[in-house]
């Protein structure tokens, strides 16, 4: 059973903006914030050629990937069409202005 | 809310089309229900040539098929005539009594062939082309009859008569006039049609007037005005078409030639809309595609209540549908008293090109043999490009103009499949056709999101776009000239400029709610473009916003495949100290670095940076008196320059100095695009100013200005701006033109296609007159302040440290 983490404050994620969860076993994950304060976990890396989806433009609740322009769906990790590919999603939720993680994904990741 | 009733009558292109527009701006508006006489789904009317010579079937030229219907809750009648449409109830009634209210209408009943009123014409075999059933009563004719007569030597005709001869009939086209196809051809390209038509064994009957259909029951012959005749078992009227409107006139519609609408393809009752070839708009009933996909556009955004867009005409082109026949159209290609022609034509090997060029721009061509570019000469005919520039190699193609990096075989036509097309996603010629074919892609974003050629650098457009004309046939969405700034909005880059000037808009909220985006937020297109727009507009006011930004500028390094960055410090004209270079060998050392390079801008590269590295680095480069060197901007790279003067025994001015100066004038800059500047010393041109975004060439008497060239993707040599004298001269000019880019271009614009859509003139015009020049270069002075403030001290010394900070967490779930 994973455990939630309180990993950042709110605030300290920029609104449209990411920040990088490093986690010594390996795996990134980036966290995203919308416009009204919703938080996302992905997997830090495109299903296409594993760019960084953190370093890209969030708009709505997706991201483009700086690399080749995927863009990712933030909910389900799920490229838009006619893109094929899904990356993990993370379970985080937000609670009294603090955001909580847990390092398992939620999703397996499809190939 | 309840659902509004939206009822389609005519279940073809126009209509669908504009369902399918509609849907995409909003899919859950109406309850739609469509209408269609025919027993089949959404066909590709324009594909019917190509069944009739059995180069495609039926199945592959339907595009929307009764699923389509169901998975978007349509409501589909085939086989269902309208009879009826009634105003006051706002119903439309079928012959069958089915009833359906309506809240809004559109018609779109097309047309039908035009039937010459001959004595006799109602005999059977006597057929007109324009629908499934036309082509498969032609199909049935094949198996028992051996004489086919078509009337008509216009592009319907000949397309006909292709394909009845290639299902093996001995057919013969009848003209009135003395040369085929005399709307879109002039006479020696019609005359090279006819010449290889008659070749392929078709036979001609030019300025034959028919007076009589001969024959019991069926069809025999045809006899003229001049009293001879011509056997026929099978008779084919293709003489044009007449817009299908008798519905909408006997519901009191406003009618001349087709129904009349305004330019939000509306009716006289503003309820009831219409599009395609039943419509008569601003006098004219079209009778090709392109100009029905743009009503369709036109038409779905009102429905959709945007009420933002407006039909305005379509200029369009013709190419005829006959395998292995090349040939096309466009514009005024007879042209008058104030036209100039240019003229090719070599008989031996059946190529002909003409183009009609007043004011030195394209006002229409015709092509016959070799139409690869056919459609790079409409998009300037649209666009209204200055060719003055290349017009002594205009004739000989898009392949002529400085494409040193290309192969110049672009006939795609003959290209094979494993052809490579786009080199930068590495799409085959095969991978786009399939696509093309699979997906029934009709336009050139489509072939973008399906196979991804044409989206990166876009250098294989033209390319891309001759394989979508030659695979749809040749009337398929071109480009329009008027792009919108991306999929979020219809509005236009130079329509969001002005808007940001003269209404004040000064965030990037009030751009999108004025310009009405269907997204909130933007997307990683339009964010980026309108960022930069405020910041040009408004560079003492307003807020960058980093999260708009592509993540090399936000960031201010280059992002690498894996994730880290390369830091390039700025080297002002390329001069260098050795204490600079053990300063940034040490901290070279310090940060580990795994590859250092001298870029082909004349400065030192490091790469490899991991990105919470990168503060730290700067700091010590900073202390070291360095700034970023910008390599990761749009905006002002390097100032490349030969060592001039002072050592070279050519050298006629100090050009490292100046190139110095020009450095310091510019650095920080933010444009459209990457920028680059050079000076050389001499006409040798050791910088290779000739290719750079402004180059400066020293000469004895002084400095010879050129501007809009590169070294891309596509070679530009520079034109030539102006000759000046003073090095003050230079600066004033190189800070005019660059404001003069900044204001003026689109975003993602490199200065080269810029200058190319809107004529080095202009830019001329804009910078001779020394008031306009002197306001421009203060302008840049203006947005310089805030801009040339060094972007790696600032965050060395902490702006937006969590950019560069990760969160770090043990596998246990430990911060650490």
């Amino acid at each position: 059973m994973s455990q939630w983490i309180e990993i950042v404050a709110l605030e300290n994620i920029p609104v449209l903006g990411s920040r990088v969860v490093s986690v010594d076993s390996g795996t990134d994950i980036a966290l995203f914030r919308s416009t009204d304060d919703a938080v996302f976990a992905i997997r830090d890396a495109c299903p296409h050629k594993q760019g960084p989806l953190s370093q890209g433009i969030m708009h709505g609740t997706s991201v483009t990937c700086p690399l080749h322009n995927w863009k990712i769906d933030l909910a389900s990790g799920s490229a838009f069409a006619p893109d094929e590919g899904c990356t993990n999603v993370f379970p985080v939720k937000v609670e009294q202005g603090k955001v909580l993680l847990q390092l398992e994904p939620a999703t397996e990741k499809v190939a | 809310m309840l659902k509004q009733n939206l009822v389609l009558i005519g279940n073809g292109m126009a209509g669908v089309r504009t369902l399918e527009e509609l849907l995409k701006l909003d899919s859950d508006l109406y309850n739609i229900t469509v209408f269609g006489e025919e027993p089949y789904g959404n066909y590709n009317r324009i594909m019917l040539s190509p069944v009739l010579a059995s180069e495609k079937t039926i199945d592959e030229i339907m595009l929307n098929d009764e699923q389509w219907y169901i998975d978007n809750n349509i409501t589909l009648h085939k086989g269902k005539k309208v009879t009826e449409i009634q105003r006051g109830r706002q119903q439309v009634v079928t012959d069958d009594g089915i009833t359906v209210p309506y809240d809004r209408l559109i018609i779109a009943t097309g047309s039908t062939p035009f039937m010459l009123p001959l004595p006799g014409a109602d005999k059977e075999g006597v057929i007109g082309f324009r629908d499934i059933k036309d082509v498969n009563t032609m199909m049935s004719a094949t198996e028992n009859y051996k004489k086919a007569v078509v009337i008509g030597g216009g592009l319907l005709g000949l397309e006909a008569a292709n394909g009845l001869m290639k299902q093996g009939m001995d057919v013969t086209v009848v003209h009135l006039g003395g040369s085929l196809m005399d709307r879109q051809l002039d006479e020696p390209a019609s005359e090279m049609l006819r010449q290889s038509l008659e070749e392929r064994g078709m036979k001609f009957l030019m300025k034959h007037s028919s007076s009589e259909v001969l024959g019991d029951e069926r069809v025999t012959g045809l006899r003229f005005n001049d009293g001879t005749e011509v056997e026929a078992d099978l008779l084919v009227m293709a003489v044009g078409i007449k817009p299908n409107f008798a519905l909408a006139k006997s519901a009191g519609l406003y009618c001349e030639r087709g129904i009349v609408v305004n330019d939000t393809m509306q009716s006289y009752d503003p309820k009831i809309y219409a599009v395609g070839e039943c419509v008569q708009h601003r006098g004219i009933a079209y009778g090709l595609v392109a100009p029905l996909w743009d009503q369709a556009k036109v038409c779905a955004n009102h429905l959709a209540n945007f009420g933002i867009a407006r039909y305005e005409g379509t200029v369009t082109s013709t190419k005829l549908k006959v395998t292995g026949i090349e040939l096309f159209s466009a514009g005024d290609f007879i042209g008058n008293e104030n036209t100039e022609e240019i003229v090719f034509k070599d008989a031996a090997t059946g190529t002909y090109k003409k183009i009609v060029l007043e004011d030195d721009k394209i006002k229409g061509a015709v092509m016959y043999g070799d139409t690869v570019d056919g459609s790079w000469y409409f998009q300037m005919m649209k666009d209204g490009t200055d060719v003055s520039a290349f017009r002594d190699t205009l004739l000989f193609g898009q392949a002529h103009l400085g494409d040193s990096g290309h192969n110049p075989e672009t006939r795609v036509a003959g290209l094979p499949d494993d052809a490579e097309i786009c080199g930068c996603n590495g799409v085959c010629k095969g991978d786009i056709v399939n696509a093309i074919n699979e997906h029934k892609i009709f336009t050139l974003d489509e072939v973008r999101a399906h196979t991804k050629a044409s989206a990166s650098c876009g250098s294989c457009t033209g390319l891309v776009e001759s394989l979508l004309s030659h695979t749809v046939g040749g009337d398929y969405s071109a480009t329009p000239s008027t792009k919108p700034v991306c999929g979020c909005t219809d509005a236009t880059h130079d329509e969001v400029r002005e808007g940001i000037i003269n209404m004040q808009l000064t965030t990037m909220k009030a751009v999108r709610e004025e310009f009405q985006w269907r997204n909130a937020d933007g997307c990683a297109s339009c964010r980026p473009a309108l960022n930069y727009y405020l910041l040009c507009a408004f560079p003492e006011t307003y807020v960058d916003d980093p999260q708009s930004r592509f993540i090399n500028e936000r960031a201010h390094g280059n992002i690498q495949k894996d994730g880290t960055y390369s830091v390039v410090p700025r080297m002002f004209g390329g001069l260098c100290t050795a204490q600079q270079l053990r300063d940034i060998a040490d901290i070279a050392d310090k940060y580990k670095v795994p590859e250092m390079k001298v870029t082909g801008g004349q400065r030192i590269d490091m790469f490899g940076i991991k990105k919470e590295d990168l503060p730290p680095m700067w700091n010590d480069l900073s202390n070291a008196g360095f700034v970023s060197g910008h390599a990761y901007a749009k905006g002002l790279r390097t100032v490349k320059t030969c060592v001039g003067e002072k050592w070279c025994r050519f050298g006629t001015q100090n050009s490292t100095g100046l190139g110095v100066k020009l450095e310091e004038l510019t650095w920080g800059s933010w444009m459209p695009h990457k920028f680059k500047i050079a000076v050389s010393g001499c006409p040798r041109n050791c910088a290779e100013a000739t290719i750079k975004d402004f180059g400066v060439v020293c000469v004895d008497s002084g400095y010879e200005l050129h501007v809009a060239g590169n070294g891309g993707i596509k070679v530009r040599v520079t034109d030539l701006l102006c000759k000046v004298q003073t090095e003050e001269d230079v600066l004033e000019y190189c800070a005019a033109f660059t404001q003069f880019y900044r204001e003026d271009a689109h975003y993602l614009e490199r200065t080269a296609p810029w200058i190319e859509r809107v004529g080095l003139a202009k830019v001329q015009k804009a910078l001779e007159e020394p008031e306009q020049r002197k306001a421009l270069a203060e302008r840049f002075a203006i947005s310089q302040k805030k801009a040339q403030i060094d972007p790696w001290k600032e965050r060395a010394q902490g702006t937006e440290a969590l950019e560069f900070a990760p969160i770090k967490v043990s596998a246990l779930g430990e911060l650490v």
